[in-house]
């Protein structure tokens, strides 16, 4: 792993920043360097980085009307800064343009519909109660394992429909996913990476479909998928298949998973906003939308310029690498009054870029949404108070915004 | 002013008066009508307005432009009287209209 970069961004010359350093990320300082792109340089060209050449957007309105012209700015090969490996590209809807991209996506979404979602809303209150019950009280544990992998993992295991014995190899294979060169994330060797995904992830995923295909049609990403005319000859492109299934398996793992964490670090970074939630609990779904806004689980979504186009006195040429840094839309001190602030009761926290915009926007945000209201609606019937004892461990990648390790401590 | 009626999915109604050249999505808010979320603020660019405008009257509300097509092809439970009410403008041809909300917003 690189050291953390501790240069000061104001010491940096205005051509020289470049926000693709992961380092950046896992030290937290990446927040300076964006305040002084967008009050300086809000659609910045970096000239070199370990991606390449690209700009970048940083204001959170210049970022809606990229995200919304799909046309202009393409996401057809991927989403992310870094390039698809050579010898392996797995395309995913994410990274599509029309018409495919809505062929694909309309087949996975009933799987998180909000109507789907009110039917699993039950299930989904009692599995965290039974993962609150289950943690330990006056002793330090990492948050991260016990319940935010535990509970996003749970969820997602529902909407694919997988057995529940099988859930922890949803969290492996998208952590897996997730390490790549792309984001500045080495944890594993790009080998071993692409082994795991296609001679594990794959053929679990080709066995469910198997059978899946040959059953009733049943709500969960992959039957719904299996049965849908636009998708269900999939197999025949097998790097495909794997591309979506890592699409849905990280959009519902990492995002989620960081934002649970986000909400206990922010409550205690911030503890008079801890005592507002506590004393006012209806205060939850304005602070759901706050924490996503807060943490930004996604840093940065891709496009690429289908033509020569002036943005903002800027010249993007066709084929130009553009950056929606959503974690710098998020804190635009222009649209959202003290941005570095958790604020729960803040109004308009729905007006966030967190889940982009345009015909990408995500298709879990309300299973997002949903499991972390739960969440909290449990939490504050059982516990005064969840101590966050040491600064978390965050995860070195500029583009997923997490952390591996939040140590906490719940008083008996 | 114009008057516009929105039918909640509970199936009750809220008469509003909108400015004329305000959007139905921003009249809603401004009159806590529920089941608007309106995530983007009104540039086209999430599909969380979707309204279902009066069948009968639905050509008064104009055209759905290119990019609403794109957005509301993601909404759940489209129907042919779907709109996004940030792209419905009030104006003195809709006095009166009825404008229906679904369950919930994708």
């Amino acid at each position: 792993m690189k050291e953390p970069c501790i240069q000061n961004v104001a010491d940096i010359p205005l051509n020289q920043i470049n926000v693709s350093d992961s380092s950046l990320y896992t030290s937290n300082v990446h927040l300076d360097y964006f305040a002084r792109l967008r009050a300086e340089d809000p659609v910045h060209y970096c000239a070199d980085s370990e991606f390449g050449p690209f700009w970048s957007i940083t204001k959170f309105h210049d970022i809606i009307e990229v995200d919304s012209d799909h046309k202009t700015f393409s996401s057809d090969g991927t989403i992310l800064i870094g390039d698809n490996p050579e010898d392996f590209d797995t395309p995913m809807f994410i990274a599509m343009d029309p018409p495919k991209h809505g062929q694909q996506r309309k087949a996975a979404a009933p799987a998180a519909a909000p109507k789907r979602l009110s039917e699993l809303e039950p299930l989904i209150r009692e599995r965290v109660g039974k993962i609150l019950d289950d943690l330990p009280r006056n002793e330090e544990f990492n948050w991260v394992d016990l319940v935010s992998v535990e509970l996003t993992t749970q969820m997602l295991a529902t909407l694919f429909d997988i057995p529940f014995e099988d859930r922890h190899l949803l969290p492996y294979w998208s952590d897996v996913s997730t390490s790549s060169d792309q984001v500045g994330n080495a944890s594993i060797s790009s080998e071993e990476r692409q082994r795991i995904l296609a001679e594990e992830t794959l053929p679990y995923f080709m066995n469910l479909w198997m059978e899946r295909a040959q059953a009733e049609p049943k709500f969960d990403f992959i039957s719904l998928m299996a049965h849908n005319p636009n998708t269900k000859n999939m197999l025949e492109n097998p790097l495909e298949f794997l591309g979506n299934i890592m699409l849905l398996i990280v959009g519902g793992n990492d995002t989620t998973r960081n934002s649970i964490s986000g909400s206990v670090y922010g409550l205690n970074q911030f503890p008079a906003e801890y005592d507002k939630l506590r004393s006012n609990p209806a205060l939850i779904p304005n602070m759901v939308s706050e924490v996503i806004r807060w943490q930004t689980p996604l840093a940065h979504m891709r496009r690429n310029a289908t033509r020569d186009i002036e943005f903002r006195g800027k010249q993007f040429k066709k084929g130009d690498k553009v950056i929606m840094w959503y974690v710098s839309g998020n804190r635009d001190e222009e649209v959202i009054e003290n941005p570095n602030e958790l604020v729960i009761d803040r109004d308009n926290a729905r007006r966030h870029v967190s889940f982009g915009f345009g015909i990408h926007r995500c298709m879990g945000n309300r299973v997002a949404e949903m499991q972390i209201r739960i969440l909290w609606e449990e939490i504050l019937k059982r516990f005064d108070k969840i101590e966050v004892v040491k600064d978390p461990v965050r995860i070195p990648s500029n583009f997923v915004r997490g952390y591996s390790e939040l140590v906490v401590r719940i008083p008996a | 002013m114009v008057k516009i009626v929105f039918v909640e999915y509970s199936g009750a109604e809220k008469e509003v008066e909108i400015n004329e050249g305000v959007s139905l999505m921003e009249g809603a808010i401004a009159n806590n009508v529920v089941g608007i979320d309106a995530d983007c603020g009104g540039a086209c660019a999430c599909a969380t307005c979707h309204v279902f405008i009066d069948p009968e009257r639905y050509g008064d509300a104009g055209t759905r432009t290119e990019m609403e097509e794109s957005m509301l092809e993601f909404a759940e439970n489209i129907t042919e009287n779907s709109r996004l009410a940030c792209q419905v403008t009030a104006s003195e041809e809709l006095h009166g209209l009825r404008v229906m909300l679904p369950e919930a917003q994708h």
